[in-house]
């Protein structure tokens, strides 16, 4: 027997970055809301406090801090007639679990996206005309614009206390910013982080070949800070153990430091953790949603009935609750038609490792998870597609978020695995290393996409969610243009040797490697029913009080790392939810 | 810049900067319970260094192979310790009683499949401590039929080659896929040479101070900005003990 519980205004579901701001800003305009995490409850005092949060073999190979597989997972094919086989082993995406979920062990690369990326389809047909864009990728625009935005990109920024140095305040270029950017209301929160070894190379190289370096936008704090909800962040020491790990020292912009605190003393907010959300429940015209099923730590199911339910539970796992739940018509591959599980996208990355001689001292286990150097030459409308001859721009970057023995050392190409030349490679190149990345665009294809396998349950006997998705010719190119722009600035250090390379015709998607935790789409924002499953607000256009937040909604993914764009889409979705939806409660707030 | 460090809102600050760590130099007063509380997955934490360990989970005979498999693979040499000097089969004995190589974050539900494109990932039944187990005893019985001897006999030369063999996939095992016995025979002995050596192996910090790695300070505010000096500290390990 279910147990109920007592109906509330709003139920969100998952406490990440996407949850605790809608559950901040629903609190705050008055609602009833119950935060409902499948995973643990974690604040940095004790989850994350020195030392035990920095035992390498916990972290990154018990990867103690991250999704477990063993309830939940997603199954993996490479195209619409294979078979798709379980993602058993964290591999390619490393989800989040717990209070903060991914937002804890993230690195902090926090970008807002281009004006341009928001109006791609747009853009691209302008310039090139219709027929430039192949006929299988389904790319749109975003139905909102970087000026609706930039209020909220501006909100998350000072929420997070994000480091770094604007390009362009209200049209003006600021120098040694992103001269690229669109104008932002006013400068980060705080200056740029201090510069290890193989940002400031970076920085030379760039400069030296003509490019635009600027300090990557950073959740990693160079400063102490007082955010506006009252919550108080220090400097980040480097500590080295940042992506994969949560901050020991109140130093990265994540949902436990910049927003819990304040969250956990709102009044009218529970937080239940350990409540595994099985499904949204509908009534029985399947237009409206009258709340949630959890399985309780216990293994009670629970019903928890809610006038509005907001899911945040991370874009996959987004787009599975809407399938199990039946909000929406399921995407089909073959017809094009429906839209949840449509425009899956992933992001495209390739790195390159440059060793250099014993007086180069790059000190890789220094490390802060998202500073650096980056720069927008070839990402956005700066790259001429045309010339190019592919479409969605990139970047290249230098980033140091850590490096221990545990994780891995990498050695000069060449050196055999194990003996004494392996012992000696790693001796003589540990400390004098340091790597650039490119990370590209992906655009969406029809057959990309997101369904229920038919094969495999998780641990409650719901089917999996089945993920399709290849590299296609686009990306590849991609991959191979931005490796090329990263050997230049390679080049110009000239280093004893690097190794890395980029994609090459018929490389196929590699679940087994870490690559990003940057899958998007499958539940996209649009303007209208037939090709979007939520609208401009992020509200669901089938069951209008059903809310999905995340990076579910892009419908391609751009050359950045998603988080400042779908923070800043969680306050706008907020702040409209709180103006125009909660006057008239339970309506679309976009006509269909 | 309008914003910095300022509070809006005026609310109190809700965190006491006097939480945060950063004071390395008292962290070796702490208290070991404060170090030895672990998560679900961990091991028991390594006795003292002068207490022989006996092993839990491996045979005997698995014991013997993995001696001599880890003694090839990081050996002692000029360079630096190996991994049996080291404790790696200490650690590896007691890394297998961990939930994590019991398959305790894998998905670990069928069907299964023995054959798929490597892009995949291990798509059989067994967690990696029945692998381990399982590609032990078919790398012995391989070395019996193909040179009359298990491989802890076998010469040096010989058993590089075997080795090298399994790396290659030049050998097929009986009862798992080469691929993964030999992945994770080589990771989880890496491991073991490097991880903190609150988890058995990596005596006295022996990987740490041949690589130059400071361990776990955690806290380089002073060195980020420096060129030209090697980092000049020792490594210092979870107990807090400096090497
Ligand atoms: C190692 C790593 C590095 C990264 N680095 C960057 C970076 O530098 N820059 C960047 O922009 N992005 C980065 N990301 C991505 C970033 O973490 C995510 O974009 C962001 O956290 C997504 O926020 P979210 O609120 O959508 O989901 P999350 O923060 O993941 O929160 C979702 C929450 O929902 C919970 N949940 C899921 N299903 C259920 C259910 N059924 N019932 C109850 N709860 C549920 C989960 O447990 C989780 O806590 C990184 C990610 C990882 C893993
Ligand atoms: S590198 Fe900095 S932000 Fe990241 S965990 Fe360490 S102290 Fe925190």
């Amino acid at each position: 027997m279910a147990i109920d519980k007592e109906e509330v205004d709003a139920v969100i579901v998952g406490m990440g970055w996407t949850g605790a701001i809608l559950a901040k800003e629903l609190t705050e305009a008055g609602l009833r809301v119950v935060g409902l995490e499948r995973g643990p409850d974690r604040d940095t005092q004790p989850a994350f406090s020195y030392p035990r949060v920095v035992d390498e073999l916990e972290g990154s190979v018990h990867r103690r801090y991250l999704q477990s597989l063993s309830q939940e997972t997603v199954t993996i094919r490479h195209g619409i007639r294979d078979t798709a086989h379980p993602y058993r082993q964290m591999g390619s995406f490393k989800p989040g679990t717990g209070v903060g979920g991914a937002g804890e062990h993230w690195s902090g690369c926090n970008f807002r996206p281009l004006p341009e990326d928001l109006k791609l389809k747009t853009m691209l047909v302008e310039r090139f005309g219709q027929n430039f864009i192949p006929e299988d990728m389904t790319i749109q625009d975003f139905p909102v614009t970087y000026d609706e935005l930039e209020p909220f990109f501006d909100k998350f920024e000072y929420v997070g206390g994000i480091s770094g140095k604007a390009g362009n305040i209200k049209g003006v270029l600021q120098e040694g910013g992103n001269p690229f950017e669109g104008p932002r209301s006013r400068d980060y929160a705080l200056p740029p982080q201090k510069e290890f070894l193989g940002s400031e190379m970076f920085r030379k190289a760039a400069t030296e070949l003509g490019w635009n370096p600027y300090p990557i936008p950073s959740a990693n704090l160079s400063g102490p800070y007082v955010n506006p909800y009252g919550c108080q962040m220090g400097p980040c020491n480097f500590c080295g153990f940042c992506s994969d790990y949560g901050c020991l020292n109140y130093s990265k912009s994540t949902p436990n430091a910049c927003i819990m605190p304040a969250l956990r003393q709102e009044q009218l907010f529970e937080l239940r953790a350990n409540a595994h959300v099985l499904k949204v429940n509908l009534d029985s015209t399947g237009k409206k949603a009258v709340g949630v099923t959890y399985m309780d730590a216990q293994g009670r199911e629970v019903n928890q009935p809610a006038g509005m339910v907001i899911l945040c539970a991370f874009s996959l796992y987004n787009v599975h609750l809407m399938l199990l739940s039946g909000i929406g018509q399921p995407y089909d591959p073959e017809t094009g038609e429906g839209v949840v599980g449509k425009n899956y996208a992933y992001q495209n990355l390739n790195r390159l490792t440059m060793f250099f001689d014993k007086d180069v001292q790059a000190n890789g286990f220094i490390g802060t998870g998202g500073s650096g150097h980056t720069m927008d030459d070839f990402n956005g409308k700066q790259l001429d597609a045309s010339e190019s001859g592919f479409v969605g721009g990139g970047i290249v970057w230098a980033r140091q978020p850590g490096a221990g023995p545990v994780r891995g050392i990498s050695v000069p190409s060449g050196t055999p695995g194990w003996g004494t030349a392996w012992k000696q490679a790693v001796t003589d190149n540990f400390r004098h290393q340091y790597y650039f990345e490119v990370q590209g665009a992906c655009m969406s294809y029809r057959d990309a996409y997101l369904d229920l396998d038919p094969t495999y349950k998780d641990g409650f006997g719901r089917p999996l969610l089945r993920m399709t998705f290849n590299w296609h010719d686009n990306e590849i190119k991609a991959s191979q243009y931005f490796v090329d722009r990263g050997k230049q600035l390679v080049d110009v250090l000239n280093p004893l040797s690097f190794t890395g390379d980029a994609k090459t015709p018929g490389t196929k998607y590699n679940t087994t490697q870490y690559q990003s935790t940057h899958a998007v789409g499958g539940a996209i924002m649009g303007d209208n029913p037939k090709d979007s499953a939520i609208n401009r607000y992020l509200q669901t256009w089938d069951v209008p009080n059903v809310f999905a937040v995340g990076a579910n909604a892009f419908p391609q993914n751009n050359g950045y790392n998603p988080t400042g764009l779908l923070g800043g889409l969680a306050y706008w979705a907020a702040n409209n939810i709180r103006e125009i939806y909660l006057k008239n409660p339970g309506q679309p707030m976009v006509d269909a | 810049m309008s914003g910095k460090g300022d509070n809006p809102d005026g609310k109190k600050a809700l965190q006491m900067q006097t939480s945060r760590r950063g004071l390395l130099r008292g962290f070796s007063a702490l208290p070991v319970a404060a170090v030895a509380g672990g998560g679900i997955a961990a091991a028991p934490a390594a006795a003292q260094e002068d207490t022989p360990y006996t092993p839990v989970f491996f045979s005997a005979d698995e014991i013997t192979f993995l001696t001599a498999a880890v003694d090839r693979l990081i050996p002692s040499d000029d360079v630096g310790p190996g991994a049996v000097e080291l404790g790696v089969v200490e650690f590896l004995d007691r890394h297998m009683q961990t939930s994590y190589a019991q398959g305790g974050i894998w998905y670990m539900m069928g069907p299964f499949q023995d054959d798929v494109e490597p892009e995949f990932g291990y798509q059989g039944r067994l967690n990696i401590r029945d692998m381990l187990r399982a590609g032990i005893k078919d790398t012995d019985d391989w070395c019996v039929s193909n040179h009359g001897q298990k491989f802890a006999d076998l010469s040096h030369e010989d058993q590089e080659a075997v080795l090298t063999g399994l790396e290659k996939r030049e050998i097929t095992l009986e009862n798992v896929p080469v691929r993964y016995f030999w992945q994770h025979l080589r990771d989880e002995t890496r491991y073991g040479y490097f991880a903190d050596p609150i988890h058995g192996g990596n005596k006295n910090m022996g990987s740490w101070k041949m690589i130059g790695y400071p361990g776990m300070r955690a806290d380089y505010t002073d060195w980020v900005e420096k060129r030209d000096t090697p980092y000049p500290f020792g490594p210092v390990d979870l107990m807090g003990k400096r090497g």
